[in-house]
């Protein structure tokens, strides 16, 4: 990487590190696993003048219970999410998608707040927070406040956290017993990011669908949750014609964007295949 | 006192001679981080020079402003074309008797082209002077297509051969024509198909794609202004052929050039070219006299350096109704880019293509190649290839297929029909070329019975016979023929260099080895294989033999590393240098043994009295004994150097197949199985081989599958970096299956004929041999490449089987 000058600062706490970007202002951004950052600044369309590195902070990382909502570190990396034992016990759709994203070497480095800070559509992290019903807890000059993952996600690289405020926490509800889960990725190769993705969780009573949420990974300008594909399943018997029906409703709403993965029309259809993959999937999974 | 007595066999096992899987010298260094790079290489006072490129593919340079980035502290030189005027520098010739810009003078032709550059303190301040540099353009129309680029009215892209009327390879008939070149008999192959009962024809695209070695092209260039002379250690595949060239633009003489290829991180006809980088830091440091190093990134080396294929290919085969081919004809429109910069010999200016008869016993045939600009990156080099071979194996393979498919003719069926046969070679093509051996029938056999081939057919019409089967199954088959080891100067120069190739094997008095050669490996384990042939030839432990390649002043001329040429010119030459060494090494032990030469024989490492086992020397007694006391009328000392100009090109053949389940959902194909036949003749090292051909079929997989560099209609070339150009890596790679027959080449003293690119010629067509059978039942003979999910997945949905 060869970027334009920068200052580095290594904050050792969360409160030393919302200081820095108050006293720093908007020429500053915070570092967590790079993997989003570093290649613009390789690349110069970021020119940041302060570099905040939040690896020092040891509050950030690790996996914990609170109850029974699961509380993760921001600067967990997704190779710890996929060792967790208790996240395998109680959340495990989290770990099983961790292992889709990028590679081994990257998973050493990249975290679950900066995946979700982000705002990138591609990334992974924001449709499965919207599945989990997930909450950000956000520490900013005037302290802590928690936000739903439903709503946090504003546009591309657009979301609610402020530029005064790091994410210090994900709150994840611990999975009810019978839960069935799934998270469907289509890939050019490893480290790429979705042509399409989608995320499922659901329960079910007597073959009737109690509880779901569908999460659609890079087929819009932000993560998307699939309301009306939710809608077409909840309080249904789950059968191929339902899931026909949720499938169409969960490709109306995607609005890809053309790249090399392919075209709008291409990704549409692909989007169709990973929401019925991933409910087939989750629903042999739950009982 | 009693000695344990060795056999033969013993010894022979003791030197790790031809035909050992000896394990590689080169990898302890390199797994331990301890290779020796271009960008490893630091020289005091080094300065760092980084390029100032074109955003856009075709404009007018209406003004440069080095103001702001001269400005900058560290900044040492900002040159530009108009630096470079005065030298004669500005543009240069290419291997392709074209000429090239080094740095962008008045205009420029493609994106991300070489405009100016920065010298600098370090590497960051030189990217900041990059940035500094203010450039001016007056956008012109582009031209991408090069069909477009035909049209009478296409934008002149070359205004500096306005007027000329002929290039190298005589006459331009359009301003963005650059040659038409032909092979074969065009009346005969025309006669043939007039009387065929049938005729095939397809078009195909052979895609622009580029080598992508893990290591960047670079180099650290130093003119020392007291003695004169310029050292520059550089990442080239041909570091004798730089020389000359370094020599002849710089006008330094050739004794006061030293070009060093050190380390080098892969090369695949990426490294073979001379390009602006090389020329700019060079100059840069003849003019600060000081030391200056270009190493390019990831983005550069995608987007400027030598690009491979994006050839337009239209092929026809005549046949008979059983499947017997009469005729072969085939156009090629080749997209050259902004310069024509191919690197072929000289007097083939699309390579040794003429090689697409194939395999086959074909009675007359013809192709005709047409080169034109277009405001692309100039390239055009042999990727794993020996020159465009892989294009020419392509477009036979899928003829093949073709016509077995117009026929109803099973793919196995139709080549056994037409294959040459064992007996007639050497075999003269209808091209000219003479096959050297070959047992094509023997090897197609072999890979039918290794994977069932009966079975696999049977499994796939079942899979056909089911409209809810959430698969399509496809088998590919190939059976390659390549041309290789350029090649016989008579035929084949560089520049005007034949290409020869060289080695000179010095024996220490003690019995160990210095070797060194005129070519220069980048990961094909040069240093442990060449050993392994003088081991062979002259009793010596390969562990005592050190082999030294890429300093041209120490190694003998050589025209360097790629098209499969190290084995059959280098190794014969290796081979040749030992036997002249054996032979004064008979004369030496003959005296030392006191009989006449005729009476030893040789055996393993000695030279042993006939009758008598006991009366023997063994090499390194008769190493010592040329040093010590050498028999009156010979010279000390036990040297030899040898020039090794081949008297044919050597032709490796195999036969590939592919089992591929496409998934008629998403459009991805899986691939079961791929099986790998390859004959190269006499085998040095079988496992460096078994290496060589996994890396050859993964890079074939990825040309196949993945591999593009799609361009917009503005000329920005779309997907310059790794993560949408295609690399695969552990987790895409399928599981390879190999095996091998050995057919020598009559005319190699060795008996081999190369191996390292046999893989990617052979493995391309055979992926796309089985995409197309999966979807022969509703009548597709063609899908060009890559087959990408997107790509397969359209055409699922355009023959409705997409579920």
């Amino acid at each position: 990487m060869i970027p334009p000058k920068f200052d580095y600062h290594a904050p050792k706490s969360v409160a030393e590190a919302v200081a820095l970007l108050g006293s720093l202002g908007s020429e500053a951004k915070l570092l967590a696993g790079g993997h989003s950052l570093l290649p613009m600044m390789k690349l110069r369309f970021a020119q940041p003048a302060h570099l905040v590195d939040l690896n020092g902070i040891a509050d950030l990382r690790g996996i914990c219970l609170d109850g029974d909502t699961v509380v993760i570190g921001a600067m967990t990396v997704e190779n710890d999410l996929i060792a967790s034992d208790l996240l395998r016990e109680r959340v495990p759709l989290l770990g099983e998608a961790a292992r889709l994203i990028a590679d081994p070497q990257v998973r050493n480095r990249g975290t679950i707040g900066g995946d979700i800070a982000h705002g990138d559509p591609g990334n992974d992290h924001p449709a499965l927070s919207l599945v989990l019903d997930a909450q950000f807890v956000l520490q900013g000059p005037n302290g802590r406040r928690t936000v739903a993952a439903n709503g946090f996600f504003l546009g591309t690289y657009m979301t609610q956290l402020e530029e005064s405020e790091v994410m210090v926490a994900i709150r994840v509800p611990s999975f009810a017993k019978g839960t069935g889960w799934a998270y469907e990725k289509l890939k050019r190769k490893t480290g790429d990011w979705a042509t399409a993705g989608c995320a499922v969780v659901l329960r079910q009573s007597g073959g009737v669908v109690t509880h779901i949420r569908i999460g659609l990974t890079n087929l819009a300008q932000t993560a998307l949750r699939a309301e009306e594909a939710e809608q077409c399943l909840l309080n249904q018997p789950f059968n191929e014609a339902a899931v026909k029906r949720a499938v169409a409703a969960a490709m109306a709403i995607t609005d890809p964007a053309e790249d090399l993965r392919g075209d709008p029309e291409y990704k549409r259809a692909m989007a169709g295949v990973m929401v019925q993959r991933a409910l087939n999937n989750a629903w042999a999974r739950s009982a | 006192m009693s000695a344990v007595i060795q056999t033969p066999e013993d010894r022979e096992a003791s030197l790790a001679g031809i035909g050992v899987s000896r394990l590689r010298k080169e990898d302890a260094r390199f797994i331990q981080g301890k290779g020796n790079y271009v960008d490893d290489i630091k020289m005091p006072g080094m300065l760092h020079m980084d390029i100032v490129r074109s955003p856009i593919a075709h404009g007018r340079i209406k003004r440069i402003n080095k103001e702001a980035a001269l400005a900058i502290p560290g900044v040492r030189a900002v040159l530009t074309a108009e630096d470079l005027k005065p030298l004669k520098l500005h543009w240069m010739p290419t291997l392709a008797g074209d000429v090239a810009a080094v740095l962008a003078d008045e205009k420029v032709h493609f994106q991300m082209q070489e405009v100016a550059v920065v010298i600098a303190d370090d590497r960051y301040i030189a990217a900041d002077g990059v940035e500094a540099v203010e450039v001016e353009y007056e956008e012109l129309p582009v031209v991408i297509d090069p069909y477009a680029a035909l049209a009478a009215d296409a934008p002149v892209l070359r205004e500096d051969l306005a007027g000329k009327t002929a290039g190298a390879h005589g006459p331009r008939d359009h301003h963005n024509h650059i040659f038409t070149w032909e092979a074969g008999d065009r009346s005969a192959a025309d006669a043939a198909f007039a009387a065929a009962p049938i005729k095939v024809e397809q078009h195909m695209h052979y895609p622009r794609v580029h080598p992508c070695p893990l290591e960047t092209c670079g180099c650290v260039a130093s003119f020392d202004p007291i003695r004169g002379d310029l050292t520059t250690y550089i990442t080239s595949q041909a570091p004798h052929v730089v020389r000359t060239v370094v020599s002849m633009l710089s006008g330094i003489p050739e004794s006061k050039v030293r070009i060093v290829s050190p380390d080098i991180g892969g090369g695949f006809g990426n490294k073979v070219g001379i390009y602006p980088g090389y020329v700019c830091a060079i100059v840069s440091s003849i003019v600060l006299g000081r030391p200056v190093k270009w190493v390019e990134d990831r983005i550069e080396n995608i987007s400027s350096t030598a690009f491979a294929r994006d050839y337009h290919m239209d092929g026809e085969l005549a046949a008979t109704e059983d499947g017997k081919i009469l005729g072969l004809r085939v156009n090629v429109l080749a997209d050259h880019g902004a310069f024509d910069a191919c690197a072929d010999p000289t007097k083939f200016p699309a390579g040794l293509f003429h090689i697409c008869s194939g395999s086959y016993d074909i009675g007359a045939a013809h192709c005709s190649v047409k080169g034109v600009y277009t405001n692309k990156a100039p390239g055009g080099v042999a990727y794993r290839c020996s020159f465009r071979v892989t294009e020419a194996v392509y477009l036979i393979e899928r003829m093949v297929d073709v016509l077995a498919q117009r026929l109803n003719i099973d793919k196995a069926e139709i080549r056994r029909r037409n294959f040459i046969r064992k007996e007639q070679f050497p075999y003269t093509s209808p091209f000219g070329f003479e096959y050297d051996s070959g047992d094509y029938h023997t090897a197609l056999q072999k890979a039918l019975d290794a994977l069932d081939y009966p079975a696999l057919r049977a499994e796939q019409a079942a899979k056909r016979a089911d409209p809810n089967s959430p698969t399509l199954m496809g088998i590919g088959l190939v059976s390659f023929t390549e041309v290789v080891g350029a090649g016989p100067s008579k035929m084949c120069d560089i520049l005007g260099v034949g290409m020869f190739d060289s080695c000179e094997i010095r024996i220490h008095p003690t019995g160990s080895a210095i070797a060194r050669m005129g070519t220069i490996t980048q990961g094909q384990g040069h240093q442990t294989t060449y050993a392994q042939i003088i081991a062979t030839e002259l009793g010596i432990p390969s562990e005592v033999i050190q082999v030294e390649e890429g300093d041209t002043s120490t190694a003998p001329y050589g025209l360097g590393t790629y098209g499969s040429r190290s084995t059959p010119v280098a190794g014969a030459a290796i081979a040749m240098a030992a036997r002249k060494i054996h032979a004064k090494a008979r004369k030496i032990a003959a005296h030392m043994l006191e009989v006449s030469e005729a009476d030893l024989d040789w055996e393993v490492d000695r030279f042993k009295v006939r009758g008598d086992d006991s009366r023997f020397k063994t090499m390194a007694d008769v190493a010592w004994q040329s040093y010590h006391q050498p028999p009156a009328g010979l010279e000390p000392g036990l040297e030899a150097v040898h020039y090794y100009d081949p008297p044919n090109f050597t032709y490796p053949f195999g036969i590939y197949l592919c089992v591929v389940d496409i998934d008629r959902a998403t459009g991805e194909s899986k691939v079961r199985r791929f099986y790998a036949l390859d004959d190269c003749g006499t085998r040095i090292n079988p496992m460096i081989i078994e290496g060589q051909i996994h890396g050859g079929l993964t890079e074939g997989f990825a040309v196949a599958m993945g591999q593009q560099m799609p361009f917009d209609a503005q000329g920005n070339l779309l997907g310059n970096t790794l993560m949408d150009y295609f690399l695969p890596t552990a987790v895409e790679t399928p599981k390879w299956e190999t095996d091998y027959t050995v057919t020598p080449s009559p005319h190699h003293p060795l008996g081999a004929k190369g191996v390292a690119e046999s893989p990617h010629v052979g493995s391309i067509p055979t992926f796309t041999s089985a995409v197309v059978d999966a979807f022969a039942h509703v009548g597709v003979t063609h899908l060009d490449m890559p087959h990408t999910s997107f790509r397969v997945w359209q055409a699922l949905r355009d023959h409705g089987l997409a579920l």
